[in-house]
């Protein structure tokens, strides 16, 4: 296969952006896109030329490292599958590619197609989780979950974290992000205790991040490579509002 | 044979049921105040290192974490898949703590320590009702209670699951306790850092340098103690199950400060994994042991027969497995079955363009759950289609994210035709020799999960490194830090301008600007392919003494090549990838010389190592009690010099045997 990829190279944070167009040859369409990133790269150090940074960490879809805007959607053509899983029998011989970072306000570019998404960490350390020390714990069996529930909580908790759902975003909303976190917990008997406070919590801090709101569009769980549902941030509405309706703080 | 003077295990005495119970009810305490003024660091953040860093930071001591991903929920226990074990016998099948420890030594072929794999037994209960109470969703019956399945080398069900993904949803609730420090300003977070060596006052192990990879500023970071949760090496073969970034390095330049390193020789070659599809290939997926629950593994009875699987008849099929194993069939442990499909492939019998994969098929269990899905539905005599589909559906429940996995990443799809698979290199049993209290040759130096040696003797069995992470993390290390930190109250705060951080600090700067001033023609990733091919054939699953002395040679020379030739693009002061993986690769380039230097001391073979020249009549491995019953710990002297020390292994509660499974 042969490939023209227009790719975004950007020095850090401080510095402008450009496009830089690359040819590529011999691509064959078992590898992963990856993979072809890697023959990119390699070509790039026998010319004696930067490489291009890009993250990516487990290449089998489940860490959330991997982060490729590829021809205007997250992850790429395919649904359900995060760049690392994206093969190169998607595309055609001579096609062009675009590929960009995730672009968002509270995503800032670290190199290239590297961002930090920090920020997740935030939300999640505001309240994304049951505060039980360990030790705390009674037998496993004590507490009965039903199986759909169960079901559901894992659904939502299937999420890898990569940021696609603020990406596809028109407004770069983390919704889908923070009411996977939030649904998972609010469905369990164990996330009952804190339910009310942390859906709070973790609205708050997703709004001081600067993420955008959200207007049901619905992309960010049409790109999301794990499916996550819709659903979820009806939910967390529901969470939220009842948190604030009855909110003890002042 | 005795046990080297430089090496003292320090376990406990008494009976085996006592001895964890006892020591930590013996083992020194520090009190709370004192604890605010000890700071440990930890160095990674999968299950070991963040329950670690969670659990230390909720008993009270001043926790600093650092992960070289960009979150640490990225740290790469998050792919595993099929399970953890522990042993609460809610299925009532007769599993028991002794049950487990049982299992786990003789997978391990009788090369781990009773007393660590029995307090791993333990406390593997507790693991699960953590997990619980963090919220983490593990797969349920319809009760609403836990749902457990059958792994490798188990005749109970003990292994505890959330499809898959079990590994993601442990790490993220393990990952949730340690942000939950992070919002209370108990642990700070250094993600996008890695450690590149560790300070050694003393004699003690006091602090670490580390690289802010975003800056490329270098950092000196204080600590009472030091946790290193850095994860196992299985990366020196260039292609394996690990994520890209695993790496040795932390674990690498502990060695060089005098820790020693335990058994590198015993590496997991995992027997289903997606085959080797092309030369541009840049890891491996493993395909979850949970798949061999349900999936058959055959090859045809004809050589070289290339006829498409459903032309083959049932009568033309040899489940290699189910004939050589009764007993366990296709659940025998994972070196087991990984020298099987070898034997069978290099016998010719391969199947695939490469012809170095054998099927796993999951027609008869798609047609088994059908009928009793019909069943169960009332559907009488239903048609093979509806069969099929009713089929389909139950293991798409069980196992659907890996067949859509399966479907990606070879454009085949599991449930039409069988998968095709082959051994890969996924885990190191291997690492940082630890004593009872999980601290290393150096004081005040700490090695939990994959990093360490510590558990899983020569071979692990399936679903117990998740175990081992968490245990060690959650529940061993809160404890036995203790007998070191409370002795180290009276020390103060360490100041970071110690002329060892000072010299320290300047070595790990030198090394930098000498990967950045070859400028030679070869990058950092054709060197690590060029090592891999030699590990995977020269140290890989068949092990023979020629060609490990050819290896040592080849790697010297690859080595020394490395180190004039080598071209790392961009600069010491910018986010730079290409100079972190030179680093890595460098430290891998020495580390596969002790590999190979172990795998020749260790004259039989005895789970995942398999030395060609010891075998019974009917291929299995052939131990050597009498003299290899012990855990090879080697010490670093200087560039491809190395002295082993011997700990000698006794086995008072298990009855040694030659490990049968069939």
């Amino acid at each position: 296969m042969h490939l023209t990829l227009k790719v975004w190279r950007q020095k850090n944070n401080d510095s402008e952006g450009r496009f830089e167009t690359y040819e590529l040859d011999g691509i064959s369409s078992d590898m992963s896109f990856l993979e072809m990133f890697d023959v990119l790269n390699e070509k790039l150090i026998a010319e004696n030329k930067e490489p291009v940074a890009f993250d990516h960490d487990c290449r089998e879809g489940i860490c959330g490292m991997c982060s490729m805007y590829i021809n205007g959607r997250p992850h790429g053509p395919l649904q359900g599958v995060a760049t690392c899983q994206l093969h190169m029998r998607s595309f055609n011989d001579g096609d062009t590619i675009v590929v960009e970072p995730w672009r968002a306000v509270a995503f800032p570019v670290i190199k290239d197609l590297v961002v930090s998404r920090t920020a997740f960490d935030r939300i999640v350390a505001s309240g994304g989780f049951v505060s039980v020390n360990t030790g705390n714990a009674q037998d496993a069996n004590s507490l009965p979950v039903p199986k759909e529930a169960a079901d559901h909580a894992f659904m939502a908790a299937a999420c890898i974290g990569c940021g696609a759902c603020v990406a596809a975003c028109k407004n770069s909303s983390a919704m889908l992000f923070v009411s996977a976190k939030i649904s998972q917990l609010a469905l369990l008997p164990q996330g009952q205790a804190e339910r009310k406070i942390r859906a709070e919590k973790m609205v708050a801090q997703m709004d001081t991040e600067g993420f955008g709101a959200c207007t049901n569009t619905g992309a960010c769980s049409a790109e999301c490579p794990k499916e996550i549902s819709m659903e979820n941030i009806a939910r967390m509405n529901r969470e939220y509002l009842g948190a604030k309706l009855t909110s003890s703080a002042v | 044979m005795a046990t080297s003077s430089r090496l003292n295990a320090k376990i406990p005495e008494g009976p085996l049921q006592d001895k964890w119970t006892k020591y930590r009810s013996s083992v020194p305490l520090v009190n709370p105040s004192n604890k605010r003024r000890l700071e440990v660091i930890v160095v990674g953040t999968g299950l070991a290192g963040a329950s670690a860093a969670a659990t230390l930071a909720e008993l009270g001591y001043k926790v600093k974490a650092f992960c070289f991903q960009d979150s640490p929920r990225r740290a790469h226990s998050i792919a595993a898949q099929g399970g953890i074990n522990a042993a609460k016998n809610y299925q009532n099948d007769g599993d028991s703590i002794y049950r487990l420890f049982y299992d786990t030594v003789k997978g391990g072929d009788y090369r781990s320590r009773e007393a660590n794999v029995y307090r791993l037994a333990e406390v593997s209960g507790s693991i699960i009702d953590q997990c619980v109470a963090q919220g983490v969703p593990f797969a349920r019956e319809y009760g609403g209670l836990l749902s457990n399945r059958s792994f490798g080398g188990v005749q109970v069900q003990r292994t505890f699951y959330a499809a898959g993904q079990t590994g993601q949803q442990l790490l993220l609730g393990a990952y949730s306790a340690l942000e939950r420090q992070v919002g209370m300003g108990t642990v700070q977070m250094y993600t996008r850092h890695e450690m590149l060596d560790v300070v050694v006052i003393d004699g003690k192990c006091q602090g670490v340098i580390v690289r802010n990879l975003v800056t490329g500023e270098i950092e000196r970071h204080a600590g009472h103690a030091v946790l290193l949760c850095s994860g196992g090496y299985g990366n020196v073969f260039y292609l394996s199950t690990n994520a890209m970034g695993c790496n040795v390095t932390a674990a690498w330049k502990a060695h060089k400060r005098g820790a020693f390193f335990g058994n590198p020789c015993f590496t997991q070659i995992h027997p289903t994994c997606i085959p080797v599809s092309s030369e541009h290939q840049s890891k491996l997926t493993l395909m979850s042991e949970s798949l061999r629950n349900d999936g058959r593994i055959w090859v045809p009875k004809k050589k070289d027969d290339t006829r498409n699987p459903s032309q083959i008849l049932e009568e033309e099929r040899d489940y290699y497995l189910e004939r050589r194993y009764p007993a366990f069939g296709n659940l025998v442990p994972r070196d087991i079955a990984s020298r099987a499909a070898k034997e069978r492939c290099d016998a010719g019998y391969g199947v695939g363009p490469s012809k170095m994969a054998v099927y796993l098929d999951y027609s008869s269990a798609i047609e088994r759950y059908g009928r009793a899905e019909a069943n169960k539905n009332n559907i009488h005599s239903p048609t093979d289609e509806q069969v099929r589909a009713l089929g389909k559906a139950v293991v798409k429940e069980k196992y659907g994210n890996l067949f859509d996995m399966y479907k990606q990443i070879t454009g085949e799809d599991p449930y039409e035709v069988p998968m095709r698979i082959y051994p890969a290199v996924h885990y190191t049993m291997g690492g940082l020799w630890v004593d009872y209290n999980l601290m290393t040759t150096v004081p005040g130096l700490y090695a939990l999960g994959e990093a360490n040696f510590s558990d899983h003797g020569a071979n692990r069995l399936g679903a117990s490194a998740l175990m081992q992470g968490l245990a060690d993390g959650y529940f061993v290390i809160p404890y036995t830090i203790g007998s070191y930190l409370a002795n180290e109250i009276r020390t103060g705060a360490i100041a970071t301008s110690h002329p060892a951080f000072e010299k320290t600090e300047q070595e790990v700067k030198d090394r930098i600007e000498k990967l950045l001033t070859i400028n030679g023609h070869t990058s950092p990733e054709q060197f690590h392919r060029r090592l891999g091919h030699i590990m995977w054939n020269k140290c890989g699953m068949a092990r023979n003494e020629q060609g490990l002395r050819e290896a040592i040679e080849e790697i010297r020379t690859l080595r020394q090549e490395f180190w004039q030739d080598v071209r790392v693009m961009g600069t010491a002061n910018e986010y730079n990838p290409e100079l972190d993986k030179a680093s890595r690769v460098a430290d891998f380039l020495e580390l596969g010389e002790l590999m190979c230097l172990d795998a020749l001391d260790r004259n039989e073979s005895c789970g995942g190592h398999f030395r060609e020249e010891y075998q019974t009549e009917e291929g299995e491995a052939l131990r050597d009690d009498e003299n290899y019953m012990y855990v090879s710990a080697w010490e670093y002297h200087n560039d491809s010099q190395w002295e082993l020390h011997k700990e000698d292994l006794e086995y008072d509660n298990i009855k040694i045997a030659q490990r049968s499974y069939k």
